[in-house]
């Protein structure tokens, strides 16, 4: 069974923009990308939409749905009331290319700023050992799809215009998974501080609230980032400890 | 590199979200406020915090007390004894003015505690996708706030805390000398529990015990692991434990003051 359900969706470019009423057939289990690309069959062949696997698992269908930041095919139709307009929006963080296609070139650039990961000598027999033990957080960070919607939502970008200051959520994630690494022998802390923003990001948990692989971002990634910055900038007894003993990595 | 946005900047409390994203900041500033208001009203009374042998909670540790006062605890409570000659005319001579500020600072400093009330109170975000109250320069916890990073030493205090409100809750098991059970017994006993599963699910014990390393298996026992996961577990469940044990404190407080008033009677095995 089908229903006529109200859409508006974003469609201009670079320049202008306007939201644009349409209208189509929902049926059951249809998720709001189904929807746009229905619209598009119907009336609208020239709209613009990125998307990729349809399952939750590339990051490419980000978009604002109803204003929340959210990933188009992983959004059921029926999350939402029969009578209720569905509003479908570009990431408003990014530079829009084309209708609900943003130009999200700015997040590659800040993975470029971060010091790969650096492991340390190989055993003896030219193997690498690590326990799982020791990999289980970094883990969590590698589910990241690196669909944007952290680094979207998170006001230091979207509204504070801090991305010259801040990398972001997501980078903040990834340099939480070279930093946690068991044979990683690198130091970014500095930068962290410095270059990365760590001490912009005021915890509001909101990159953590929109992520669809449930990564806790702020509690596992960004706080534990704060707490090492703070080992090495602002506690005195870690500093002692330090200079007693030796610099290396934990 | 700054971004060319098309898109306007969303003027504060504007978004396009149709949901009720409103409703968790104003339940933070209302219970945040409500808290704040009766604790520092309760903690000005300077009276009525001791009764039988319960002690309230805002008023541990006892390190002087004024004799004479109505519901002052008896003088052998004290650390230091009598009420100080030094001690401000304008102040009332209140024990809980000189102890509540360091939970309160553990409080202010706490992760969970700065993300709601940074969205409650000062609405940098007011909520995930709204926005913000314009500033000329956003700083984050980088200047003025800069004073957070220094949780961890207000943590080491509230681990102080939870011994002596442990051993406060002991003491409310026995009256002049006898052991006994009362309903203050079970509601001040259920307060270091709570205030422990928030200060042990604190990121900055977190880190403490595990969290700061980059390999566990390094450690000489596997001990370090086993903490960090209990640790991990109470930390995600920090924002649940936050609210239950300042409400709980609270709570504490207003049964013990009333008791001590004679406005509410206490069920005890004393029959006091």
């Amino acid at each position: 069974m089908t229903k006529l359900r109200h859409f508006e969706i974003w469609r201009g470019d670079k320049q202008s923009g306007q939201m644009v009423s349409y209208q189509t057939e929902v049926g059951e289990g249809m998720v709001v990308l189904d929807a746009i690309h229905q619209i598009q069959s119907e009336s609208a062949g020239d709209m613009a939409v990125r998307w990729n696997c349809k399952a939750g698992k590339c990051g490419s269908c980000s978009i604002e749905v109803n204003g929340v930041p959210k990933l188009a095919c992983m959004t059921r139709m029926n999350d939402y009331q029969n009578d209720e307009v569905i509003s479908c929006r570009p990431m408003k963080s990014f530079p829009v290319i084309k209708d609900l296609v943003s130009d999200v070139s700015w997040n590659y650039r800040q993975n470029k700023r971060i010091k790969p990961f650096a492991p340390k000598s190989r055993d003896k027999d030219g193997n690498y050992r690590m326990f799982q033990e020791d990999i289980d957080r970094v883990q969590e960070f590698r589910k990241c799809i690196e669909c944007y919607l952290c680094q979207n939502t998170c006001h230091v970008i979207r509204d504070q215009q801090k991305e010259d200051d801040f990398v972001g959520p997501r980078y903040m994630i990834r340099l939480a998974s070279l930093e946690m690494h068991p044979l990683d022998t690198a130091d970014r802390i500095p930068e962290i501080k410095s270059e990365y923003g760590s001490g912009l990001c005021n915890i509001t948990k909101c990159c953590t609230a929109v992520c669809p692989e449930h990564i806790q971002i702020t509690d596992n990634g960004i706080i534990p980032l704060k707490e090492r910055v703070v080992d090495r900038y602002y506690d005195p007894i870690m500093w002692l400890k330090r200079k007693l003993f030796s610099g290396k990595k934990s | 590199m700054r971004m060319d946005h098309t898109m306007q900047r969303s003027k504060f409390l504007t978004g396009h979200r149709t949901d009720n994203w409103w409703i968790e900041p104003v339940l933070v500033l209302l219970g945040l406020s409500a808290f704040l208001a009766y604790a520092t009203w309760a903690a000005f009374q300077g009276n009525h915090y001791y009764s039988i042998s319960y002690l309230s909670p805002f008023y541990s540790p006892l390190i002087y007390i004024k004799s004479g006062v109505a519901g002052a605890a008896p003088l052998w409570h004290s650390l230091l004894g009598e009420w100080p000659s030094w001690w401000p005319g304008f102040l009332p001579a209140s024990p809980a003015l000189l102890i509540l500020i360091f939970p309160g600072l553990f409080r202010f400093t706490c992760y969970y505690y700065r993300g709601a009330y940074y969205k409650a109170f000062a609405g940098s975000p007011p909520g995930c996708a709204i926005g913000v109250i314009p500033q000329k320069n956003y700083q984050g916890e980088t200047w003025l706030l800069i004073f957070q990073n220094l949780h961890r030493y207000t943590m080491y205090i509230a681990l102080l805390y939870i011994v002596i409100l442990g051993v406060d809750a002991i003491a409310a098991f026995v009256h002049e000398g006898i052991i006994g059970l009362g309903v203050g017994s079970l509601i001040l006993v259920l307060n270091p529990i709570l205030l422990g599963l928030y200060t042990f699910g604190c990121h900055s014990f977190r880190h403490l015990v595990g969290g700061g390393k980059d390999c566990f298996s390094c450690s000489r026992s596997g001990a370090m692991q086993g903490i960090y996961k209990k640790v991990s577990w109470m930390n995600s469940n920090h924002k649940l434990f936050a609210w239950l044990s300042l409400c709980w404190v609270a709570f504490s407080d207003i049964y013990v003051r009333l008791v001590s008033m004679g406005l509410i009677s206490d069920w005890n095995t004393w029959g006091v």
